[in-house]
């Protein structure tokens, strides 16, 4: 009994312990956000300023570029979150149904687009993207990151139709629905646990892209967030206060997109579909 | 309703053929059950019935329309199956209605059918339930009610009853039998219960290694297996077998160890050919201080009657008696075999006339 109790506590304890490492950062950002720019320095490091202020994000929001870094970063992280997932839908769908010639040459060739250090690939990729006018815009960058997200998305979304008995889109072909509509009305709908954690690591992965922005954009009219943030870095000063608070502001997105994706996350759809 | 005319169908997955040329001609409104050990090929063919395999080879065709090429939709077969494959996010009464919908029946249709089917199969206070929140048994007549609300032109069964517990798969075998009755569907039933396949089929397609080995009425089969594999498959316990030779002056089976047993008529065989001799354990007769002495090797008892083990023949032989009081293990018995109730196959384990 003492023993268990013990066990428990530490066990909730060691919890506890990663979860400040974890989430400390977090609270730095949130704590430098709030500072005012002539404590910054003067105070040390205590865990809370003497004195909170809102400015630095009232400052980032009206007098820097960053709403309209932010604006691109939706857009951009959106689309293809969007884009992604229905293609890794579709493929992962073909993948886990279906036997067709070349199958186990588009898994490795696949496979293969995932072995590359990025670094390696930004010159030729701007030397592609540039004839075709799609540097400094953020279609462009929409294309590569879908690009590079899709082959692993695909196998994300396999492994979820995998879970999902094939008996199922068969009854209801013979109730009568053509392959595609039996997808869309009956396995589709079970997937969505799957879709939203495809649509969430996709997002995530573009929300905070840095190099393929860095170097495909310039200018601010087209940058991204994390590119914006970057802006912050003076030859001489960096202004934390305002880096952080625009910091904060793009962590909301993506909470708000856990949050709302959150109730598919944890749900098993399936139970109940077939022996049990 | 619709008669089901199978004709030399083949099935190859790559190089490994599973169907080897199947002919089965399926009368309108008739209950017919494919019966088999695992991987005979009877889930396959009743899936290419289905329209959920390619043909590899062959024709099928449902009311004396050529289905090879049509859609599974648009073969209209209702099927049921082994893992019921309810659609977890409808309700009983949206999985029943699903095929209707599909169809863009009148939504006041669509009601009726899915009331009488639920009051057919009892389910009228479960409608609105989803399938994880129902027993096994429940959903098992979901899947069920899935088929008859549509009136299609067949009913395919792909061994429904096998993950129902002992108890329940009776009490559904005697509803499907029922249902078969007042709904005079053609159907087609796949499982690997003998005991299945002799209480619900008009007639019974016994297959083996991917080959019909006999098409008949339960009692036929019984009564008149073709070959070994029939005679072994259907009856339990298991039909016995011993090995010997045919002598022709008298009429008579040789075993092994020289036992003559009377076979009380001429069989269309030569004089010392080998044969198998087969019969059930029901026919022994067992005891009566006449036949052969029989070594009793093991005690049965199974309430309704009692299964003996015994040693005759050179072999082992299996006898089951409605009798209670029977021999004790260690003690020697005497049996008989009534000529009129033996089986005789060939070397190649055709029956012999």
């Amino acid at each position: 009994m003492r023993e268990r109790l013990l066990g428990t506590i530490a066990h909730r304890l060691a919890i506890l312990v990663y979860m400040a490492f974890a989430l400390f950062p977090l609270f730095w950002l949130l704590k430098v956000s709030v500072t005012p720019p002539d404590l910054l320095y003067s105070e040390g490091v205590p865990m809370w300023p003497s004195r909170a202020t809102l400015d630095n994000f009232s400052f980032v929001l009206q007098h820097t570029d960053f709403p309209k870094y932010f604006r691109n970063s939706v857009i951009v992280s959106g689309s293809t979150a969007i884009i992604v997932t229905l293609l890794a839908s579709l493929a992962g769908y073909a993948l886990s149904r279906f036997q067709f010639r070349g199958k186990p040459w588009i898994i490795v060739l696949m496979l293969l687009t995932q072995m590359f250090p990025l670094v390696m690939l930004v010159a030729p990729i701007f030397k592609m993207l540039s004839p075709l006018g799609l540097t400094n815009s953020l279609t462009g960058l929409v294309v590569v990151y879908v690009a590079f997200n899709v082959p692993f998305a695909t196998f994300l979304m396999q492994s979820f139709f995998d879970g999902i008995p094939k008996d199922l889109e068969e009854a209801a072909m013979i109730d009568g629905a053509t392959r595609f509509r039996a997808f869309r009305q009956i396995i589709l709908p079970l997937t969505l646990p799957g879709i939203a954690a495809t649509l969430g690591f996709v997002f995530t992965a573009a929300w905070s892209e840095l190099l393929f922005a860095l170097m495909l954009i310039s200018g601010a009219a087209s940058s991204t967030f994390p590119v914006g943030l970057l802006s912050f870095v003076s030859k001489f000063a960096v202004d934390f206060g305002q880096m952080m608070a625009a910091g904060v502001l793009a962590l909301i997105p993506a909470c708000l997109f856990f949050l709302l994706i959150q109730r598919y996350l944890v749900q098993g759809l399936t139970a109940g579909a077939v022996k049990g | 309703m619709a008669s089901i005319d199978v004709t030399a169908i083949r099935k190859n997955y790559g190089s490994i053929a599973v169907l080897h040329g199947v002919d089965l001609a399926i009368r309108d409104g008739e209950f017919v059950v494919l019966v088999g050990p695992s991987g005979c090929g009877k889930s396959t063919l009743l899936r290419m019935i289905a329209g959920l395999e390619e043909i590899t080879a062959g024709e099928i065709q449902i009311g004396g329309m050529r289905v090879n090429d049509l859609e599974p939709k648009d073969r209209d077969i209702a099927m049921v199956f082994q893992s019921y494959a309810l659609y977890p996010h409808m309700t009983v009464a949206g999985n029943m209605s699903y095929s209707l919908r599909l169809r863009r029946a009148a939504k006041e249709l669509i009601a009726g059918k899915v009331a009488s089917a639920a009051a057919t199969l009892g389910l009228e206070n479960l409608l609105e339930r989803r399938p994880r929140a129902l027993s096994g048994g429940q959903r098992q007549r979901v899947a069920m009610g899935r088929a008859i609300v549509r009136a299609p032109k067949a009913f395919l069964f792909d061994e429904p009853l096998s993950n129902l517990d002992a108890r329940l798969r009776e009490t559904m075998r005697g509803e499907i039998k029922r249902l078969h009755q007042s709904l005079g569907a053609t159907s087609i039933y796949v499982t690997h219960d003998q005991i299945e396949a002799m209480t619900l089929a008009d007639r019974i397609v016994a297959m083996n290694a991917g080959l019909v080995q006999q098409v008949g009425s339960p009692l036929d089969l019984y009564d008149r297996p073709a070959n070994l594999f029939v005679a072994g498959f259907i009856g339990s316990p298991a039909m016995n077998m011993f090995g010997g030779t045919y002598r022709a002056a008298d009429s008579a089976f040789v075993a092994h160890d020289n036992t003559a047993i009377p076979l009380g008529r001429a069989y269309q065989c030569a004089d010392g050919a080998p044969v198998t001799l087969g019969i059930r354990p029901e026919h022994v007769v067992v005891g009566g201080g006449q036949g052969a002495a029989a070594p009793v090797d093991l005690v049965e008892p199974t309430g309704f009657g009692t299964i003996l083990h015994l040693r005759a023949l050179g072999a082992d032989l299996k006898a089951f008696t409605l009798e209670r009081k029977t021999a004790q293990v260690g003690e020697t018995t005497h049996v008989t075999l009534p000529p009129e109730r033996l089986h005789l196959f060939d070397q190649s384990g055709a029956r012999i006339a």
